[in-house]
């Protein structure tokens, strides 16, 4: 066990995959030199060399077409995105491109490319620097989609993305980056699309994936004081989803309460309580309950906390599934 | 030619080269250029110093505001004061600036008070003026977004059938040279050509974009850029206010008589780091700062008022002394700016009536009042 740091603990993970595979490549803007804005890629292109870890021209449509690019020729970009607002350049090459190859080419051509984005609010930044786009990504097939929550699901959770044969867009809560925690750096790798029940519990089950995570185990912790007792289950994974762990969950509480920063409408809660809805119609107490950032452009950081899913606005949802 | 003998060799850091249009040099003598003559009365060059002795002095008090915690972050602007009042005070009220996040100095020359820049960077909104009022657009953050909005803009002025008149105006663009290497940049880029839009391209070379060098980015000098896509491009010493202020009238000048775009390089350095969560030191050398600190863009307009008589000591004390003031009314200012009330969020996010928004902003406030009726 070595106590690591969020960010470090991909950062290893990182080094791991390059040592393994010679292929491995890792791509962006500012990850060389400076290590990334978050230092996740710190030491990489010192102790890889430029070839394989490139500080690119400041374009995010060219560094995720090159690394589609790479992959033809048989490498495996990982490749950086500085901060979640800034993806949407490189939108028109993920969606169109990078989801659709393998199943254009009817399987001849795979593109294991790893998409890297800090995501989340919470950090008191200025605009684009807190969004949550994890829905537009879920909603395009073709795509694997995964939000790491803790430093051991980090390390592992990107090795194995890295491993994959599909495109994988991998959401990393920054505000957690510096979160530490214990990491097995042998343990076996576990599914990399397994939900995992992070807190059990009995009365509610609760729904939540990235940085919400640790919020929603604070809220835990709060409401087991008041007596009530609710089952955190940390998604980990988007796309594919795992259902049959979340529908386990929500047959045994009967009340589910799904938490994520990004706008609730339209957002990813929808898919998750329109399928809990399906498969556990006759378990529910209450309908699924969303709790998450408002139908607005991220505000202002001085108000950012007002928009984020907080332990209260977490409880308020868990006492209106028992009120209804 | 052969392609051989056309190929560029991978970009080093110069010193500018033989291109570069300065009129005044850093140990601040006045030269000529043939395609650049500059008139400028004694009161306009105390004028221009001023402007630059107080933009700093602004920066620095938004530098040190962020250390206190004042503000969450701010984009600093230090070495390239030259660039910004040069090609700021070039402009006219029928102009259009669209500026990046960084442009505090062309800000001030367009009459946006220094508070209202800072209000972003506190974290209290989005931006802080009306951008018709100033002809100064909203900062951008997304790099290169503006370049296209800017053209946009100036295919505007082109329908409106003003070119060649009094109230013809033109169309700027800001941006970094990080920033050229974006679709959207380029994209400008094409479609201004095409269009032979009113609109200056104003590129500030400060050398870097966050930890890259220009070398990331480029393999030719990035002014040269401009001939490729079928208009003129021009490098200009950024550290130098004057020949700022020539190239860019101009240009601006070329554009509102219906002569098409330029692109300006203005080659400068970004002497502090990229923002203030930056850390310089791991990416670049102390002795290439040092260096640039030689040609610092205040300095040379100092040593030229000095040495030709155009002003006294007492005028360069005034001039300190507005600067101070100014930045302590921005410290007060600044320390009084109210956080925005948490509901002003679902404010202007759509122009008409939109069921969603008043659905969430009243459960929201209901929401906030449950807190309000809790018993201490
Ligand atoms: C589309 C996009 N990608 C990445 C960023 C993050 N970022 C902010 S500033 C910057 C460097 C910009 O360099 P340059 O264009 O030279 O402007 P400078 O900051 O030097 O003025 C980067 C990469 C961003 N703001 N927008
Ligand atoms: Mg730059």
């Amino acid at each position: 066990m070595t106590t690591l740091t969020l960010g470090r603990a991909l950062n290893e993970g990182m080094r791991r995959a390059m040592e393994e595979d010679p292929k491995v490549l890792v791509m962006g803007e500012d990850v060389g030199r400076l290590g990334g804005v978050f230092r996740v890629t710190d030491g990489l292109q010192k102790d890889f060399g430029e070839e394989r870890v490139i500080d690119t021209p400041l374009a995010e449509s060219g560094i995720v077409g090159t690394a589609i690019g790479l992959a033809l020729r048989g490498y495996r970009p990982v490749v950086e995105i500085q901060f979640d607002g800034f993806v949407f350049p490189a939108t028109d090459q993920i969606v169109t491109q990078l989801a659709k190859m393998h199943m254009r080419s009817l399987g001849t051509v795979g593109l294991p490319v790893v998409v890297r984005i800090p995501c989340g609010g919470g950090i008191g930044a200025v605009e684009h620097h807190s969004e949550s786009p994890e829905a537009y990504f879920a909603h395009t097939a073709g795509l694997r989609v995964v939000a790491c929550s803790n430093a051991a699901d980090a390390y592992t959770m990107i090795r194995q993305a890295i491993a994959s044969p599909d495109p994988v867009i991998f959401f990393e809560p920054k505000r957690r980056y510096w979160d530490k925690a214990d990491v097995d750096l042998d343990a076996p790798l576990p599914d990399p699309h397994a939900a995992k029940v992070v807190q059990p519990g009995t009365d509610v089950t609760v729904l939540a994936y990235g940085p919400s995570v640790k919020t929603c185990l604070e809220a835990a912790s709060a409401a087991a004081e008041e007596g009530r007792s609710l089952e955190v289950v940390d998604l980990r994974s988007l796309n594919p989803l795992d259902i049959d762990a979340i529908t386990a969950s929500v047959r045994r509480t009967g009340r589910c309460v799904v938490v994520h920063e990004a706008p609730v409408f339209g957002g990813f809660g929808a898919e998750l309580a329109a399928r809990i809805t399906e498969r556990c119609f006759y378990s529910l107490e209450a309908p699924v309950l969303r709790v998450g950032g408002y139908s607005t452009p991220y505000p202002p950081s001085r108000i950012e906390d007002h928009y984020l899913p907080d332990l209260d606005r977490i409880l308020d949802a868990v006492d209106r599934t028992f009120g209804w | 030619m052969t392609i051989d003998s056309m190929r560029a060799a991978p970009h080093q850091g110069d010193d500018g080269g033989p291109g570069l249009v300065q009129l005044l040099t850093p140990e601040g003598e006045r030269v000529e250029h043939p395609d650049y003559p500059l008139d400028v009365t004694a009161d306009e060059l105390r004028g221009l110093y001023r402007d630059l002795v107080v933009v700093r002095g602004i920066d620095r008090e938004a530098v040190s505001l962020t250390r206190q915690g004042e503000l969450g972050l701010w984009a600093s602007l230090l070495g390239q004061e030259a660039a910004q009042i040069g090609s700021g005070r070039a402009l006219t009220g029928t102009d259009m600036v669209f500026p990046t996040y960084r442009e505090h100095g062309v800000a001030y020359c367009r009459g946006v008070e220094p508070i209202k820049l800072l209000g972003m960077f506190r974290g209290v909104n989005h931006s802080g003026w009306n951008p018709a009022e100033h002809g100064f657009h909203l900062y951008t953050i997304v790099i290169g977004s503006q370049t296209l909005h800017a053209t946009g803009y100036a295919m505007g002025i082109q329908r409106d059938g003003v070119l060649g008149t009094p109230n013809a105006g033109a169309a700027i663009a800001y941006f970094g040279d990080g920033a050229t290497s974006q679709g959207d940049v380029n994209e400008a880029f094409v479609f201004a050509s095409v269009a032979h839009a009113p609109i200056v391209f104003f590129c500030q070379n400060n050398q870097w974009a966050i930890s890259e060098p220009l070398e990331r980015q480029s393999r030719i000098p990035l002014y040269r850029r401009a001939q490729g896509f079928g208009f003129p491009g021009v490098r200009v010493d950024g550290n130098d206010v004057l020949a700022c202020l020539a190239v860019t009238r101009a240009a601006l000048e070329n554009a509102r008589t219906g002569q098409g775009p330029t692109l300006v390089e203005a080659y400068t350095y970004r002497m502090g780091a990229h923002t203030t969560t930056d850390d310089p030191t791991r990416y670049r050398l102390k002795s290439d700062e040092e260096a640039w600190k030689l040609k610092d863009p205040i300095e040379r307009v100092r040593a030229y008022l000095a040495r030709e008589g155009l002003a006294s000591e007492t005028f360069f004390r005034s001039v300190d002394d507005e600067a101070k003031a100014v930045a302590a009314d921005l410290r007060k200012e600044c320390r009084a700016l109210p956080d925005p009330p948490p509901g002003a969020m679902f404010e202007h996010v759509y122009a008409a009536p939109h069921p969603l928004m008043t659905e969430e902003q009243e459960a929201f406030a209901a929401y906030l009042d449950t807190f309000e009726e809790v018993p201490a």
